[in-house]
């Protein structure tokens, strides 16, 4: 009458592997197994909306209570260009080195914001995101990468002030503003990469969401955000300069300065800056993501 | 039961089933640097040693869901429940032991993925990819969600951001997001108790139907009522063990008694002043019938050879002496 447990003699333990018998006879798998990298591909490409619509979702729940609303979409990164330009340009004194400075730092700055609220949303991703992640089922690797979608679509709309301010120093519109595209996209792989591989490392020490500002703080001023490696480092060897200009982070922001700046001629870049640019997003992206899924099955652990 | 005479299909199986949780910064090194740095540099060893407090949440649970039960989880607060259900799922880690699934199981919940900034609209958007739907799965049954919710039965609400919702409505939209998949197996936690009366009957008709679809529901919840409305079989969980596993009758009758809830069978009233007499005991109290032989058994007599409703093997009994 009553329906125990549905193991043969109910007065003794059942026999080691009749439970996981009966589970392999009726074809069931294992809960909460990571799935083959292939499968995990595809599961990620069948969550794309959900990526997207999570992106847009937050980036547009960000300032809904604010009265300016989405005007903040702009206005922070133009303030925060601002204070730069204040104390690097003009308190320091740096925009001497450096013809069309403003622009210059603009660029830098907003490049260099991309990857460091990528990163920083990257550390938080799963570790921040407990519920989410305790509660539904999705490849997890949807979250880092929705944080650094949100991120691109922050930047594309410093993008757009960026142009008003660039046309505002009379910077001539040209067609090597063009490569400002394949120079993003490098960037955002690469973003996207490293965030899934701090977000990994933040699954497990959430200790490190208090680091990361340290860190990132001394990559930025290591990159050249506001000031011109080559030419600060004048008289130095030369090889400490070209160890920075390599940098990710600087060659993603030299990339797009040489793309929309007609003072930044190419002597500025470093050599094979495309084959560093691509390089790193390939590393990237392909290894961090390798990385995150290796720890699929133990995000959530609390 | 009618379940018995039908080829009976398993579609979750739990096999000695233990779930930990580690809690860090806590207990015996707390706050210490020393303790701090201890966790870091011995992450294995000096586990316990370090502060790392782990709480055994499910012990050595194991059984085995059918298709078309509807199985309810019962067990005071604190008994392992919803961690259960989470493992079920999938979402939480098992420590040992493994748990097998015919299909995807899900949790019937989408809290999580709602922002409480974005119109309810956008939130049934966000909420059904995030179980997911396909963009245009959602479209088609956007009108459903909101009819059913009944969010604009008092106007244009679903067009006002979440946080401009009673709470009564925010839970009605989330039930209403989260039932409009069809599952595998359903795993719904605490969900029908939200809204109004006229609410939740109509969510106790989808569960009927979600069942009809999904094969095997998982209803966890402190309203008895719905659990017998619901289920036909409950698993009964205390301090992380399965206590009973029966039809709802004789496992709520035992937990009523248990918890001192409603008078228990008429004829033991010693029972019921025995149980609610000792609710906060410290070791685990069984229930003063428990030594009658024609009672379904709770744990601590597992190994009794005539016992009628035998447990999944407990090895890891604790031996209390029962009240006698």
């Amino acid at each position: 009458m009553s329906q125990v447990l549905h193991t043969p003699p109910p007065t003794q333990a059942p026999a080691e592997d009749d439970l996981a018998a009966l589970a392999a006879r009726h074809g069931l798998s294992v809960s909460g197994a990571r799935p083959s990298l292939p499968e995990y591909v595809r599961q990620l490409w069948d969550r794309r909306h959900f990526i997207t619509a999570f992106a847009t979702a937050k980036l547009t729940a960000q300032y809904s209570q604010a009265k300016l609303g989405q005007v903040w979409q702009v206005m922070t990164p133009l303030l925060n260009a601002a204070v730069y330009y204040f104390i690097f340009g003009v308190l320091i004194g740096t925009k001497h080195n450096v013809p069309d400075y403003v622009p210059f730092l603009v660029t830098g700055v907003f490049i260099w914001t991309f990857t460091q609220s990528s990163i920083m949303a990257g550390t938080r991703a799963i570790s921040g995101h407990l519920g989410l992640v305790r509660a539904l089922h999705f490849p997890r690797a949807a979250l880092p990468i929705s944080f650094a979608l949100q991120q691109l679509q922050q930047l594309l709309f410093s993008m757009a002030a960026l142009v008003v301010i660039l046309l505002c120093f009379g910077v001539p519109v040209a067609a090597s503003w063009l490569l400002a595209i394949p120079a993003l996209v490098l960037q955002f792989t690469f973003n996207a990469g490293v965030s899934m591989i701090v977000a990994r490392m933040g699954a497990k020490t959430p200790d490190l969401a208090q680091l990361m500002p340290f860190l990132l703080r001394t990559w930025m001023y290591a990159s050249g955000v506001m000031f011109s490696i080559s030419r600060t480092l004048e008289g130095r060897p030369e090889w400490i300069a070209r160890l920075l200009q390599v940098n990710p982070a600087a060659v993603y922001i030299d990339l797009m300065r040489f793309a929309l700046i007609d003072s930044f001629r190419a002597g500025s870049l470093p050599p094979h800056v495309w084959a560093a640019a691509t390089g790193w997003a390939v590393a990237a992206g392909v290894g961090g993501f390798i990385y995150f899924w290796k720890a699929e099955e133990t995000y959530g652990r609390g | 039961m009618a379940e018995h005479t039908e080829a009976r299909i398993p579609t979750v199986v739990a096999d000695r089933v233990d779930i930990v949780y580690r809690v860090n910064g806590t207990g015996a090194g707390r706050g210490t640097a020393t303790a701090a740095l201890n966790r870091i540099l011995r992450r294995k060893q000096a586990e316990k040693a370090a502060g790392v407090r782990r709480v055994h949440a499910v012990k050595n649970v194991s059984f085995v869901a059918y298709k078309g039960e509807a199985i309810g989880l019962i067990g005071t607060n604190g008994s392992g429940k919803s961690t259960l259900l989470k493992a079920v799922a999938g979402l939480l880690p098992v420590e040992s032991g493994h748990i097998h699934t015919g299909g995807q199981p899900s949790l019937l919940g989408v809290n999580a993925a709602l922002m409480s900034d974005l119109t309810g609209e956008r939130n049934v958007y966000l909420g059904g990819l995030a179980m997911g739907m396909s963009r245009e799965q959602v479209k088609e049954r956007y009108q459903d969600i909101v009819d059913f919710s009944g969010i604009n039965e008092k106007g244009d609400f679903i067009t006002l951001p979440m946080r401009t919702y009673s709470s009564g409505m925010a839970a009605r939209l989330r039930f209403s997001i989260a039932a409009a998949k069809d599952h595998d197996v359903l795993l719904i936690d605490e969900a029908l108790a939200t809204g109004d009366r006229s609410f939740q009957k109509r969510s106790e008709q989808r569960i009927r139907e979600l069942r009809e679809q999904a094969g095997t529901v998982f209803l966890v919840s402190h309203n008895n009522k719905s659990i017998r409305d619901t289920c036909e079989r409950v698993l009964w969980l205390e301090r992380g063990e399965l206590r009973m596993d029966g039809p709802t009758e004789e496992v709520m009758k035992e937990y009523e008694a248990f918890t001192g809830d409603k008078k228990p069978a008429a004829k033991k009233p010693a029972a019921k002043k025995a149980a609610a007499g000792k609710p906060a005991a410290k070791k685990p109290a069984p229930q003063a019938d428990a030594a009658k032989p024609g009672a379904p058994l709770p744990q601590a007599d597992a190994p009794e050879p005539d016992a009628p409703l035998p447990q999944a093997p407990q090895p890891e009994a604790p031996k209390a002496p029962l009240p006698s």
